[in-house]
């Protein structure tokens, strides 16, 4: 089909690559310009190469240590808040109310943690589990065990997973309560015909018609997680020493703390990479689910 | 294998029913022979998908009792009945096999592994879906999914009664004739009890020996399809029945004679005991009214004449009452005045909807 030559189309989409060009692309320009040279302040750079990715690379060096370091501490995060807040959001979406006034009343309820802002729930559980002034703290060291987040590296991880727990489990039982919604009540009432248990009735009704949701929440927990700042910085900062230093935390003492610009620009290209090259797979993952699902309602 | 025995059932969604405006059912006494090809016919929201899943035991009734034979089942829930449902929409285990699908409800009777795979072959072959048996359920098109349904209930081998809730809906239509004869065909070679739901008359007419028609929460009547053809007992039945459905015109009637407007009709049988001051309606199906030449029969003015493919249907009106009637083929007319002449056996008077037997003086023994 020939299609109409009309240069007045170049027009109408510039600003959009304008706009594209000042938000995104100069700015990742910026940073892989940052990312070849080193400064020592006062506004003068020195040319370095690919120095800063071979240093990063290598975990026997100082930069490639601490990168590694929070690397790994992003996985296990990540890999924690998932083994929890996945099984547990299920569990609560399964318990919700199916109708009547109890539904609006659950979802209002299940929504306000996704409504706080970051810091604010940062802030919150700061307080909150303070062993001198906060509740939660207080009442733990009251039952006679030694809780100190600011101190003990085990007692900051559980504070954070169970503050990301607290803050975003609600999220996963949203999605999964939708996913739970579409299911028709036939599908219940034949089981029931059928004989088939409540565990039966999980794993062969609820869990694959889930399996859509699932997959997203998983993909947003999981991005969402792995990109974690606010929380943490607020509550720990980082510390005791560097035991919850995640990588954006670490990123921003580089940049901001050490003002080493090459060397963050340098991490923060490498972890936008690891990002991109993760909802890759995710993406692929969820897109051959959606074909496998395509197949099931127009089978050839 | 059982008769289903619904006994004074009534339902009400509401926990408190007032008056019977609150009954989706309203009362019902029905016996559902053991071996009955049943329809239950009728419009959405008249309480048919309510009443079958009230035999299904998905829903316990506000009133009656429900009895399998002797056994009283009311408070039993389904997985205790000898009952089997088809869905409206299919409904298959998406993770599993056909095999696994068709396994499933007597894997959960913890029935032994050997049996189960032999009455899965068996009920496989029955409904054509042995070459399919290792795919996974989920790839299948509608109609198989819905032999799947139908075939997880067909294995039990406990199953008293099929209940199908419009199992038809999504199916196309060129599949519909073949696995509505399939049932057929599994009905007779099965001895089950099948009660079909549905709001299509094709399909409940050809299905069922026996059809219950039901409108606004209760059973209106309650025959084989001649009988709701040939002697609708209320005038819904005639219209719902049937297409074009029954003419329904209001009447006076004086001894053997009907006055419609001002057009007397004979009638076949006397009617002394018609209630005073109730609708008196007279009914005819168009199949037994037809179109004459001007001047025999009753003076009718003719508004529009149809072409359906078998039959030409007339759009008429009796002295201003509309109604439909069949045009002989050799039959040409100038004008819109035209004649109708009636069966008068097949005319039937109505008083508030319901059937008046009427009275044949003279010729005992007719009804």
């Amino acid at each position: 089909m020939d299609k109409p030559v009309n240069n007045a189309a170049w027009l109408l989409v510039a600003p959009v690559f304008l706009i594209v060009a000042f938000s995104a692309i100069l700015p990742i320009m910026t940073v892989v310009n940052y990312s070849v040279q080193d400064t020592f302040g006062n506004n003068q750079f020195f040319w370095n190469g690919l120095g800063w990715f071979q240093e990063l690379l290598d975990p026997s060096t100082e930069l490639g240590g601490r990168f590694l370091d929070a690397l790994w501490r992003n996985l296990l995060f990540s890999a924690i808040i998932l083994a929890i807040e996945v099984p547990l959001g299920i569990l609560v979406a399964l318990s919700m109310p199916r109708d009547g006034w109890k539904v609006a009343a659950t979802l209002v309820i299940m929504a306000l943690p996704l409504l706080i802002p970051w810091n604010v729930v940062g802030t919150i559980w700061q307080v909150f589990a303070r062993a001198d002034i906060g509740l939660g703290g207080w009442a733990i060291n009251a039952l006679g065990i030694d809780y100190n987040y600011t101190g003990d590296p085990l007692a900051a991880w559980i504070t954070i997973v169970v503050m990301d727990v607290w803050h975003w489990t609600s999220l996963v039982a949203l999605l999964c309560y939708a996913g739970l919604k579409s299911i028709p009540d036939a599908y219940y009432q034949a089981a029931r015909i059928d004989g088939a248990s409540r565990w039966a009735i999980f794993t062969t009704i609820q869990l694959p018609k889930m399996k859509r949701v699932l997959l997203i929440a998983v993909l947003l927990r999981f991005m969402d997680s792995f990109m974690i700042y606010t929380e943490p910085f607020v509550l720990t900062g980082g510390g005791p020493g560097n035991a919850t230093t995640f990588l954006s935390i670490d990123l921003v003492k580089i940049a901001l703390g050490q003002f080493d610009l090459g060397k963050a620009a340098a991490m923060s290209l490498v972890y936008n990479l690891i990002v991109l090259a993760l909802c890759w797979v995710f993406y692929t993952v969820m897109t051959h689910a959606g074909t496998e699902r395509r197949q099931e309602e127009n089978p050839a | 294998m059982a008769s289903i025995t619904l006994d004074g059932l009534a339902h009400a969604y509401r926990p408190d029913p007032r008056g019977p405006q609150d009954y989706a059912l309203k009362e019902i006494n029905h016996v559902w022979r053991q071996g009955g090809a049943y329809a239950l016919l009728g419009p959405s929201g008249c309480g048919k998908t309510t009443l079958l899943n009230i035999i299904s035991g998905l829903v316990i009734p506000t009133r009656g009792r429900i009895l399998f034979d002797d056994r009283d089942v009311t408070q039993l829930p389904t997985e205790a009945r000898n009952i089997a449902q088809v869905f409206q929409f299919p409904v298959v285990y998406d993770t599993m096999t056909v095999r696994e699908n068709l396994a499933f409800p007597l894997k959960n009777r913890k029935m032994p592994r050997e049996a189960i795979a032999r009455r899965v072959e068996e009920i496989a072959s029955r409904l054509g879906l042995n070459s399919v048996l290792d795919r996974k359920a989920s790839n299948l098109t509608a109609d198989a999914k819905q032999k799947i349904s139908l075939g997880r209930g067909l294995v039990r081998e406990d199953v008293a009664a099929i209940l199908f809730d419009e199992p038809l809906t999504v199916i196309d239509p060129h599949l519909k004739w073949q696995l509505r004869s399939s049932l057929k065909e599994l009905h007779r070679a099965l001895d089950l009890t099948m009660i079909y739901v549905t709001h299509d008359q094709t399909e409940a007419l050809t299905f069922a020996d026996t059809v219950v028609v039901m409108h606004d929460g209760a059973v209106v009547q309650t025959g084989t399809p001649e009988e709701l053809f040939e002697r609708p007992a209320h005038t819904f039945v005639g219209h719902f029945i049937g297409s074009p459905g029954m003419n329904v015109l209001p009447a006076k009637v004086e001894g053997r004679t009907a006055h419609v407007g001002d057009v007397a009709i004979a009638l076949d049988r006397g009617y002394a005991a018609l209630p005073v001051g109730g609708r008196i309606e007279l009914g005819v199906r168009p199949e037994f009214a037809t179109l004459a030449a001007p001047g025999t029969g009753l003076p009718v003015k003719v508004t529009r004449i149809e072409d359906i493919g078998r039959a030409r249907i007339a759009r008429i009106e009796i002295s201003g009452n509309p109604a439909a009637a069949m045009v002989p083929e050799d039959l040409s007319l100038d004008g819109d005045s035209a004649g109708l002449t009636l069966d008068p056996r097949q005319i039937h008077i109505y008083a508030d909807g319901v059937l008046v037997p009427g009275e044949a003086a003279g010729r005992e023994g007719a009804m």
